[in-house]
């Protein structure tokens, strides 16, 4: 089963979120309010990780274990980079939860997360059916 | 090792292993780290309603779809099984500013009861916290085209100015609302 790898890593990745409480609306206040290096420090060094690592790929050129060459695609700007990530940020200030934390919390037994997940999908949905009318 | 593993993990230890999601994505099956977009993957199995957007091949991403199952697997692992604790223990200024700000009483759980239980869903707050924040979020994050693991995570490692732009909006808006519109609420 080929997708069995990928439910693999995001039980691992789910696992990680949730030890680290990255996934706790408590967290993510005291993040805005500047009031622990917490999460700073969990993004940050995520970051720094994943930089290195994909620069390791990229001068070995490593490929991936089917043999493929291993193709990253450049993110395309548009105004909603930044409109787009205004709202979502509005969003993540109030429900304290951004997607990956959204199932992880269901996972744990938050029934919330339920009706914020569909809450989710139904933004999702809203901006496709209204993308063409929106700035881009 | 397991009693190390029921604690609450640091930052450093975290932060690297999600950091290291990144290749092991890639490594396994040339994927890049993203989140958000399952939310358009359910969209557009169960809901295309003829809109072009969510009119594609949403087979072909099915990985997304069973990533996400895992982390919801992983969220019962990580809480139920490995252990948590009652309150998590955020800063003691943190605490002092939500009970004189907002009137939080209780801090057990992953989230305050008294904003999300669902019997809030029948006044104000419930909607505002658990309707219109996860809409936008759902909004947000796809018409920014990622979210904190697309742009910031996945995004910044590969040096993408976008991505930047994106992760400074995602605080600007979060800033906005714990600093201008929480003041408004409360």
């Amino acid at each position: 089963m080929k997708n069995l790898k990928y439910l693999v890593l995001g039980v691992l990745f789910g696992i990680i979120l949730t030890k680290s409480e990255v996934i706790s609306w408590f967290r993510i206040q005291e993040m805005f309010r500047f009031q622990a290096f917490h999460m700073y420090g969990v993004i940050g060094s995520a970051i720094v990780v994943g930089m290195l690592s994909i620069q390791l790929i990229k001068r070995n050129r490593l490929r991936t274990i089917n043999g493929e060459e291993i193709k990253l695609a450049d993110k395309k700007y548009n105004h909603g980079t930044w409109i787009g990530g205004t709202i979502f940020g509005l969003g993540w200030a109030l429900t304290g939860a951004c997607p990956g934390p959204l199932f992880a919390q269901l996972g744990s037994g938050v029934a919330s997360a339920a009706v914020l997940i569909l809450a989710a999908l139904a933004g999702t949905w809203t901006y496709s059916a209204l993308r063409e009318r929106l700035p881009l | 090792m397991l009693e190390l593993l029921r604690q609450p993990w640091p930052w450093y230890v975290a932060g690297p292993l999600i950091g290291l999601t990144v290749p092991a994505l890639l490594l396994v099956g040339n994927k890049a780290l993203g989140i958000s977009s399952s939310l358009r993957h359910v969209c557009a199995a169960c809901v295309p309603a003829g809109i072009p957007f969510l009119n594609y091949n949403w087979r072909a991403e099915i990985w997304n779809l069973w990533f996400v199952l895992g982390i919801g697997l992983g969220g019962y692992v990580g809480y139920q099984l490995l252990g948590h604790p009652d309150t998590i223990a955020i800063s003691a200024e943190t605490v002092r500013d939500l009970k004189a700000q907002m009137g939080l009483t209780d801090f057990s759980g992953l989230l305050p009861r008294e904003l999300f239980a669902l019997e809030n869903l029948a006044n104000w707050k419930g909607w505002v916290f658990l309707v219109l924040g996860g809409f936008l979020v759902g909004f947000g994050t796809r018409y920014a085209g990622g979210c904190t693991s697309g742009h910031a995570i996945s995004g910044l490692s590969n040096l993408q100015w976008v991505s930047l732009v994106a992760v400074i909006a995602f605080f600007v808006g979060g800033l906005l609302m714990t600093w201008v519109f929480y003041p408004m609420m409360f």
